[in-house]
């Protein structure tokens, strides 16, 4: 599939948002942040901000922005539509956890349900974003069960990574929330390593045979294409990587995403001061820089079943 | 609402014929003509006279070639179109209800006013069927010629959709596919058509009729193995004496 970067750049950037967003409401409902101003402030507008400038972002790969609003009605079916519903939605709790926690101070009582209701949609939004994906069943890569988890556990260490900016910044360390950015780092790298392997292992059932309908005997290949260019299906589709290419991109990922961020992060533990705010900064800007080449990958090595009228023999 | 109808009364589509297709991209052609005029219009292209054209084609037409040990390679004209799948899931992914099915008869249309261009029903088609149109930044697809098959102002026999009747080798056919006694269902049911790629479970309507058994041996056509010389006589006796010396 094509990479397309406005996709690459929401799925990111609001993942690391509603993350964010998430760490926010659960570790403030329980108590574990100060109900300080400029921290709610701080953090809420960060996650906020992510969330927002990723579905705007997200917006610009329509061909009529302009009706992007339609996109909510037809939650009933569309998985992508339940994601429009569920974002705005998870606006409503945020806002109100944010009047509690900037403007009274207070992230207890009901301010505390808003926090965890607000969490609570983040994560669901995340896990329509996955579904999107996982629902195609024309992409193997994409519809098997390792997408959602996937998804949403990389949300969470998104945000973990950012929330230990946040708490070194705020000079409120605290080894439970550090840990819980190692923990995250640790199972979103577990889980993405043993989701490539399943990539590299299995393909899909359709074959160029199914595919034109005739039989299992013989071996079919492209005789000539419809046409003289490229077409559509073949530039959104049949996006191709060279596997040279993509296993490098991969062990940068595997470096940059997860190995580097875990190693700063494991530091900041035992360090303190600028040495901590420095390895938790370093740990976010190469996670972030991780995750975007993870999605790059995510969408380039997708393979769609139209490849098959265009020269591939499996999917 | 882009939820599935439960149950369609028709089920239009075409048959398609692998064993009589040409590869001559007449169906393409008139498909193009006939829809750049139509339900959907326009079929937009992207610089046609210039080195790399490109444009929205409801229908393509692709040639394989079939290797098969020590017979003979065959060579398959294909024709792509949207195959109107019972369980189609570009509807179902839409998120504005700019596609849909129609419970009347089956034909899988899209809205062009309430289409926002998100590409997702294209993702979610295995078959290829629909195209962006960056022009007018909306999805297009086959309407099966909806505009030709219900039009009044055409001859009974010209309300068919435009590839079915352009075809110059028969290999297109249109009909309802739910009722077992019309032809095109008769005529799937003579020849084994087959679905594409079932094992996705979408359904399709449209069925393709796979190659029949070349024949390539002389017996195949109940001939001699080998010609047999026979006598002649007369001038034409004379003239083979001649020539035998």
């Amino acid at each position: 599939m094509h990479p397309a970067f406005s996709v690459i750049f929401f799925t990111t950037c609001s993942g690391a948002g509603y993350g964010l967003l998430a760490m926010m409401g659960i570790l403030g409902a329980a108590g574990m942040l100060p109900a300080d101003r400029w921290m709610g402030l701080a953090g809420l507008f960060f996650a906020l901000g992510l969330v927002s400038v990723g579905l705007l972002s997200s917006t610009f790969h329509l061909g009529r922005p302009e009706r992007a609003w339609r996109a909510m009605t037809q939650w009933k079916s569309s998985w992508l539509a339940r994601e429009g519903v569920m974002a705005v939605l998870t606006y409503v709790p945020a806002g109100l956890f944010g009047i509690g926690w900037v403007f009274f101070e207070d992230t207890s009582g009901l301010w505390a349900v808003a926090g965890v209701v607000a969490a609570v949609l983040a994560w669901l939004t995340v896990i329509c974003t996955a579904m999107i994906y996982k629902s195609l069943r024309t992409i193997h890569q994409w519809h098997n069960d390792w997408t959602v988890p996937s998804y949403l556990l990389l949300s969470v260490m998104s945000g973990a990574v950012l929330m230990s900016v946040l708490i070194h910044l705020f000079g409120v360390a605290n080894p439970y929330i550090q840990g819980l950015t190692v923990l995250t780092l640790a199972l979103g790298w577990g889980l993405k390593t043993l989701y490539w392997g399943f990539n590299k292992r299995s393909k899909g059932l359709p074959t160029v045979n199914s595919a034109i309908g005739i039989d299992a005997a013989g071996d079919v290949s492209v005789l000539e294409l419809p046409h003289t260019s490229e077409n559509y299906l073949m530039k959104e589709m049949g996006y191709k990587v060279a596997q040279k290419h993509a296993d490098k991109l991969r062990v940068i990922s595997h470096l940059t995403g997860f190995a580097l961020p875990l190693a700063f992060s494991l530091l900041a533990m035992f360090v303190t001061g600028y040495a901590a705010l420095a390895a938790v900064i370093l740990a976010w800007g190469l996670c972030s820089l991780g995750i975007i080449v993870e999605r790059w990958l995510f969408f380039a090595e997708a393979k769609h079943t139209v490849s098959l009228y265009y020269g591939a023999t499996s999917v | 609402m882009t939820s599935l109808p439960s149950h369609t009364n028709k089920k239009l589509g075409l048959v398609i014929d692998l064993d009589t297709c040409v590869g001559c991209h007449a169906c393409a052609t008139n498909c193009k003509e006939w829809n750049t005029g139509g339900h959907s219009a326009p079929l937009t292209d992207y610089d046609p006279y210039g080195a790399k054209p490109d444009g929205v084609w409801f229908n393509r037409v692709h040639s394989f070639e079939v290797k098969r040990g020590d017979r003979p390679n065959l060579t398959i004209n294909f024709p792509r179109s949207c195959l109107h799948c019972d369980n189609a899931a570009c509807v179902t992914v839409c998120p504005t209800g700019a596609s849909y099915k129609r419970a009347e008869d089956g034909i899988v249309l899209v809205n062009t006013d309430k289409c926002i261009g998100c590409k997702l029903c294209s993702w979610a088609c295995p078959y290829g069927a629909r195209e962006f149109d960056e022009d007018e930044g909306v999805m297009k697809k086959c309407t099966l010629c909806i505009d030709r098959i219900y039009n009044e102002n055409l001859d009974p026999e010209d309300r068919q959709p435009a590839c079915v009747l352009t075809c110059p080798a028969g290999a297109r056919h249109f009909g309802d596919l739910n009722d077992p006694e019309s032809e095109v269902s008769q005529l799937t049911a003579a020849r084994h058509g087959r679905d594409l790629m079932p094992e996705l479970g979408y359904k399709p309507t449209n069925k393709y009729l796979p190659p029949r058994a070349r024949k390539v041996d002389s017996a195949d056509i109940g001939a001699p193995e080998e010609l047999e010389a026979i006598e002649a006589d007369g001038f034409l006796g004379w003239l083979d004496k001649v020539l035998s010396k």
